[in-house]
């Protein structure tokens, strides 16, 4: 039962992972790849290179340390392949870690309950490192890449650990370790860069936050019912019932 | 399932509390590895293939 508990988990990773294909498609990709134009403008007057820069989104061709052009995908089919992939093998990543949650709390799940799941995701995935971190569009400036993951990190554990606190310990004491936990890592500060000066439009930037914030919203929201609805009508639920019935 | 046992309560199917703690950690451990794997990682080929998902999820990128 848990193997298709893990299965059912799975399935519902992979179908978010493919439907937030298809809605990144109507906003966020577009930004991406209007933003990578700016960097790369940027770029070319930066170094005034006349090279044979003929694609204006190659900005993901990055070079290595010894300055030799690593593979991307190119630019077209390859690359929305890519992110397809990538997409189905982040969705099935939130999808088993929220499934870890859901074990170890032992819940039952349904539909609604799985929606509420996605909901909790949402809020520690999305909400909260992006009050201290926005979205960010390639070309614009940021603090150091690896202080910036740790904070991500914290503050996703942090929150995380927060809600399953408000949703399983009702004593004040608990409740009050919880608000400690979601304020603290907003009052010691996300790490932010020196300036904020950006090559990519300040319009463009606002965008991106509103189309990636309602892309993930969807995500996560389409993830929790999945599971929840899978595990409700294909798996016997933790304690062996079938909630279904 | 070997880790399956009879309830005679509620006549179900009840699982083992080692059982259900070890899928728990190993959803969470396998979950954050590949996680790790498309949306932190500095590896070049890495990050290129993963560019957009990595911007769309709004995790650190550059």
């Amino acid at each position: 039962m848990l193997t298709r508990f893990l299965l059912a988990a799975i399935l519902a990773g992979v179908l978010a992972g493919v439907f937030v294909t298809a809605v990144q498609a109507i906003r966020v990709t577009p930004l991406i790849l209007k933003a990578e134009t700016f960097e790369n403008e940027g770029n070319e007057t930066k170094t005034h290179s006349h090279g044979n820069q003929t694609d204006v989104a190659d900005h993901h061709h990055a070079e290595d340390a010894s300055g030799i052009e690593a593979w991307a995908p190119e630019n077209g089919i390859e690359r929305t392949l890519f992110t397809l992939l990538t997409n189905v093998l982040v969705g099935v990543s939130f999808s088993l870690i929220l499934s870890a949650g859901i074990l170890i709390t032992k819940s039952q799940l349904s539909f609604r309950s799985g929606l509420v799941w996605g909901l909790c995701g949402f809020i520690a995935f999305v909400l909260a490192p992006n009050f201290g971190l926005s979205p960010e569009l390639p070309g614009m400036d940021a603090a150091n890449l690896v202080q910036r993951q740790i904070w991500w990190f914290v503050t996703v554990v942090a929150t995380s650990a927060a809600l399953l606190i408000f949703a399983f310990k009702q004593q004040l004491v608990w409740m009050l370790a919880g608000l400690v936990f979601i304020v603290a890592p907003h009052l010691y500060g996300a790490p932010l860069p020196d300036s904020h000066n950006s090559i990519v439009p300040a319009n463009l930037a606002a965008e991106f936050v509103i189309a990636t914030v309602v892309t993930s919203f969807l995500f996560w929201l389409v993830l929790g019912g999945a599971l929840g609805w899978l595990v409700q009508h294909r798996v016997m639920n933790i304690d062996g019932n079938h909630a279904s019935q | 399932m070997l880790s399956q046992q009879v309830n005679t309560q509620s006549a179900g199917l009840e699982i083992s509390d080692t059982s259900r703690i070890s899928a728990a950690l190993f959803a969470l451990l396998f979950g954050s590895f590949m996680l790790y794997g498309t949306v932190f990682s500095h590896s070049e080929i890495l990050h290129n293939a993963a560019h957009d998902t990595r911007h769309a999820v709004t995790a650190p990128c550059h």
